[in-house]
């Protein structure tokens, strides 16, 4: 009884554990419960059930409810489907001019702004495509096809890979110096002499239209959402859901709504980049102190001043961690956006890792990345940019970059004319390299993965069996031996511990979307391969983090490292792991380990570092060893912090399971691959995406709840 | 006749969302108590009072005394609820928001107890922001800020960020950004709580420095009565939203209005204080001791000398024209008698 008193909150847990075990027990499997492999729609057999609702026929095995509910959620796909179609093609017609034609013609209203927005990026891609590659699209969209052909000089000629490659280093040299000049020069020489600089451009043209886009838009939203509170609130639960829902999701309804293609891949980046832009600005903003705005009002700041002059750059840490985010996503956007016909290097890794030609799509992946950390180092380098306003500057020094620039396109353009006489026979590579003209460490990288194959055959082989019998299989089992009713009362009754009544109702809400969708076993499987990536990222982070966080040194090592790690593209994760371990289910997860080992490895060192060295002095003086101090002072104290990396690591393990899907999986990430290439896709695309986004805010939820109630309780906020 | 530069008639301030309604049923009586039971917060409570040109008014209260709300009230960064305010005999109130962006453009200057910085600025930048609001031209800005960091006494650290200086040069660099503009009013919220006691002090003597310099009319915001004392030409004493008592800190220390003022007065050594005018009497035929001492000298700096003579001292002015006299006695009782309610 005393022991009952002193931990309630244990007892509950212990209670809720039992319950939940009973259950687990007590229901048997019904005999004719198997995995469905395929989707119980689409197979006809005498035992299904079906039921028809909104004009939509939906079968499935009915089983006792206590052991999988019914899903009666199973139109709603079709049913999005069915309404997104008619948004695009018989809602509000409207009659438009039309320019080609000369003439109105009546088109539904969405379909005529989807086709609006759609010229107007490609138009911006195309813009900045042409000027680094060349091209007559451009020119063809002022003026038109006929125009063109009758005049054939008329197309951009794009600029040669040396004059980019020196404007690159000016830029780095003017933004930050010598380091960034020099780094900006090896990666677009790399990238040139390797021979990916036509798919490299593609890609960076992409990211150049899609990046300030998300920028201004997240910037604008969240200025909006800022000082209104009305619009936050209408943001809010849209952003909650983004923060968690599946790049992969998005992009079916996007081919529904844009095609496919560059444009459409931009549009999709913007989706996915701007909501973490939205929050960071908002957090920004939030942060800024009230004298600073006070002092802003009383300099004689109008409202556009203040926001601009004052509040923006105040709040610029976090607004830049926002660009920071945006450029990450929009890499990570650029690889996932090929699956809907994005040209560049995405495209070129995704085929390379289609054919399971690994030296390829490392080569491609190691640009991406480069260019994306480039980028990064730029983006940076430029918002922290001073102004010297004594410098008694002469003319030359005034504006040197831009004479260096000159003198980089004239000696460029002339080494290019040079090299046309040179290479008289073929290609100009003083021009641009070809694709197949320059270095290739591919055969270098395949034999790399044959030697290990060759080599280590037998112990990859007996630690991939061993990994699959014995630890994944039986925990797959498991997680698909859970009656549906107790894992109700598991997350319900964690919900109500953790939060009382409200928390039990929103977690379990969240779950009841997923059990009545039709792919309840399917997110068991998910949750499974997550949870085994959390568990095991955790284990690593916390300890490496811990660990690192002894030494000034390595900590700050570490959270470069981190840095570079987040700043590649997802999808590059899943190249060195089927090096090793091909195409299994053991590559999947351990691209899931590590992609979500960073955010817990960082979370760690920086809840550590949060600690108030007041207290460290305190703990010291109270005579504490080193491995007292981090128990007891440390990591309680580090612990809210610490969870919110765990958040960040489950929705990071949730993405790289999805993503997995590319290698081959049995999970919601298959279907939602699936729905990619459905020309219906488009619903089941979506409701899919809410699933894997419920999965991960039923943990976001309950850890933010916890976060809360323990960062109250130790008097930190 | 002096020119009044601020003047408050019952200005209320009353957070809460039926702040308006409540104030007008309670007809003038506000009565802070039962405000909070409905809700409500009373920040300013009938405070009317007048600051004259080229004079500094020192707002004294502890804190969630209201006197940062009186001030922001009068510098229009929260409405007042109810009440007038006349900026040089401009209805404060009723200034559109263009109009208001011009008179703190052009009159006004503000000084924040945590500096309030613009942390990507450097130190002349942050001088030359408002001037650059204006729509002044960079390089003209960037001069007269100079100019200012001059005056501040930064010279050499103009391109340093405000988390490379010390909290009394930041404050420093606070003070300049309110004066880059040249405004005839200057507000100063607890410019120097924030610092260690011994710059504190330092940043006090070198405001009276400037002040002598400039003369602008001064609000001064404190918690701290000796800096009261100090720097003011009239203390505003608050309590609870209420102005206790408002007058010149020798009035004060020697009449307190209220037993909350008192408690203030009751620990100040008067001879640091006061002045020999305001312990001086009318002079009359007796027997007057060589001694002459100014009227506007304070009392501790003459006490010694005025102790040793045994007669009466004559009182002059600054023409040499004897205005009162003090008598040895008057100033042993003034130094010791006010402490007697403390033993």
């Amino acid at each position: 009884m005393e022991l009952l008193k002193k931990y309630p909150k244990l007892f509950q847990w212990l209670f809720l554990l039992v319950a939940f075990f009973t259950l687990c027990f007590a229901i048997d499997v019904p005999e004719t419960y198997k995995f469905i492999r395929g989707q119980a729609e689409f197979i006809k057999d005498p035992n299904q059930s079906t039921y028809t609702l909104f004009g939509a026929e939906v079968r499935y095995y009915a089983f006792d409810v206590f052991w999988r509910l019914p899903p009666l959620l199973g139109w709603l796909p079709i049913w999005i489907n069915d309404s997104l179609f008619f948004l695009m093609n018989d809602w509000m017609p409207i009659e438009f001019w039309n320019e080609d034609t000369q003439e109105f013609k009546t088109q539904p209203l969405v379909l005529q702004i989807t086709r609006n927005l759609t010229s107007f990026i490609t138009f911006l891609i195309e813009l900045i495509r042409e000027i680094l590659l060349g091209g007559v699209e451009t020119i063809v969209a002022f003026t038109s096809w006929d125009w063109i052909s009758e005049n054939s000089w008329a197309k951009l000629p794009g600029l040669p890979w040396t004059i980019v490659a020196a404007g690159a280093a000016i830029l780095g040299y003017k933004l930050s110096g010598k380091g960034l000049a020099l780094f900006a020069a090896i990666v677009m020489i790399y990238i040139s002499i390797f021979g990916q600089w036509k798919p490299s451009m593609q890609t960076l043209s992409f990211i150049l239209v899609a990046a300030p886009l998300s920028f201004i838009f997240g910037l604008g939203l969240g200025i909006a959402a800022f000082k209104s509170k009305r619009v936050e609130k209408a943001l809010y639960p849209i952003l909650l859901v983004m923060q968690t829902m599946p790049q992969y999701a998005v992009l079916v309804p996007a081919i529904v709504l844009f095609g496919v293609g560059d444009h459409a891949g931009v549009i999709i980046t913007m989706v996915v980049a701007v909501p973490p832009m939205i929050l960071l600005t908002l957090l920004g903003l939030r942060g800024v102190s009230p004298e600073v705005i006070e002092a802003g009002r009383m300099s004689g700041c109008n409202n556009l001043q203040l926001m601009f002059k004052v509040l923006i750059p105040t709040a610029r840490r976090d607004i830049l961690i926002g660009v920071n985010q945006v450029i990450m996503v929009c890499f990570s956007m650029a690889v996932i956006s090929a699956f809907i016909g994005a040209k560049g290097l995405g495209f070129n890794l995704l085929l390379a890792l289609n054919q399971l030609n690994i030296g390829l799509a490392l080569e491609a992946g190691l640009c991406i990345s480069l260019i994306a950390i480039l980028l990064d180092k730029l983006s940076l380098a430029w918002a922290n940019k001073q102004i010297d306003y004594f410098g008694n500057l002469t003319f030359f020094q005034r504006y040197k970059n831009i004479i260096f620039f000159s003198g980089a396109i004239l000696i460029g353009i002339i080494f290019a004319y040079a090299g046309s006489f040179y290479f008289k026979e073929g290609f100009n590579y003083l021009y641009e390299i070809p694709h197949n003209k320059g270095i290739s460490t591919a055969d270098f990288w395949n034999k790399g993965v044959d030697w290990i194959w060759d080599t280590f055959f037998q112990t990859l082989k007996i630690f991939n069996t061993w990994l699959i019998v014995d630890v994944l299989q039986p925990m797959r089992a498991a997680y698909l031996r859970m009656p549906i009713v107790a894992t109700f009362v598991l997350v319900m009754g964690a919900g109500y511990i953790i939060g009382g009544i409200r928390s039990a109702i929103v977690v379990g809400g969240l779950t009841l979307f997923i059990a009545l969708s039709p792919w309840w076993d399917r997110a068991l499987v998910t949750t499974y391969m997550a949870t085994f990536g959390v568990i095991l990222s955790c284990v690593i982070g916390f300890t490496v983090g811990t660990l690192c966080f002894q030494n000034k040194h390595s900590t700050n090592f570490m959270l470069g490292v981190c840095d570079i790690f987040q700043t590649f593209p997802s999808f590059v994760y899943l190249i060195p792991v089927m090096m090793l371990f091909g195409v299994t289910d053991t590559s999947v997860l351990i691209a899931v380990v590590v992609y979500a080992t960073i955010p817990a490895t960082r979370y760690t060192i920086e809840g550590l570092r949060s600690v108030p060295p007041s207290l460290h002095d305190a703990a010291s003086m109270s005579g504490v060893t080193k491995i007292q101090r981090l128990l007891k002072i440390e990591f309680p104290l580090a612990l809210p912090h610490m969870m919110l990396g765990l958040n960040q690591t489950i929705v990071f393990a949730l993405f790289m399971v999805i993503i997995g899907a590319f290698i081959g999986t049995e999970d919601l990430g298959q279907y939602i691959l699936k729905a990619i290439s459905d020309k219906k896709g488009a619903g089941i695309g979506l409701t899919l995406g809410l699933c894997v986004a419920f999965i991960g805010l039923v943990f976001d939820h309950l850890i933010r709840t916890w976060v809360g109630q323990r960062k109250k309780h130790l008097g930190i906020d | 006749m002096t020119d009044i530069v601020i003047k408050c008639e019952s200005v209320y301030k009353i957070f809460g969302t039926n702040a308006k309604k409540m104030l007008q049923e309670a007809n003038g009586n506000v009565d802070a108590k039962i405000f909070q039971e409905n809700g409500c917060i009373v920040g300013v409570n009938n405070a009317s009072f007048e600051v004259l040109k080229g004079e500094m008014l020192v707002v004294m209260g502890l804190s969630g005394s209201g006197k940062s709300t009186l001030l922001r009230c009068i510098s229009r960064l929260t409405d007042a609820t109810a009440g007038k305010i006349f900026i040089e005999g401009q209805d404060l109130l009723s200034l559109n928001n263009k109009e208001l962006i011009e008179l703190r453009r052009n009159k006004m200057g503000m000084v924040f107890q945590s500096f309030a910085l613009l942390p990507h600025k450097t130190v002349v930048e942050n001088i030359a922001f408002p001037l650059q609001i204006k729509g002044i031209k960079t390089k003209d800005s960037i001069n007269k800020a100079m100019e200012m960091v001059k005056l501040v006494g930064l010279d050499g650290r103009e391109n340093y960020f405000p988390r490379e200086l010390s909290g009394g040069q930041q404050q420093r660099v606070g003070i300049a950004r309110s004066l880059a503009v040249e405004p005839d009013i200057w507000f100063l919220d607890e410019p120097f709580s924030a610092l260690d006691p011994l710059i504190r002090k330092e940043m006090q003597d070198e405001f009276l420095r400037l002040q002598e310099k400039l003369q602008k009319t001064i609000m001064f915001i404190t918690h701290d009565f000796d800096e009261a004392l100090k720097l003011a030409d009239r203390i505003a004493i608050m309590k609870d939203g209420i102005i206790e008592q408002l007058d010149t800190p020798a009035n004060i220390v020697l009449n307190p209005a209220t037993e909350y003022v008192k408690k203030f007065t009751e620990e100040v050594p008067r001879e640091k204080v006061l002045k020999i005018e305001d312990v001086m009497e009318k002079p009359n035929n007796e027997n007057l001791s060589d001694l002459k001492v100014l009227r506007n000298e304070i009392i501790e700096n003459v006490a010694e000398k005025i102790l040793t003579q045994e007669k009466s001292v004559s009182v002059i002015d600054e023409n040499n024209q004897i205005v009162g006299t003090v008598h040895p006695s008057k100033i042993i009782s003034t130094v010791f008698g006010g402490k007697k309610s403390n033993d």
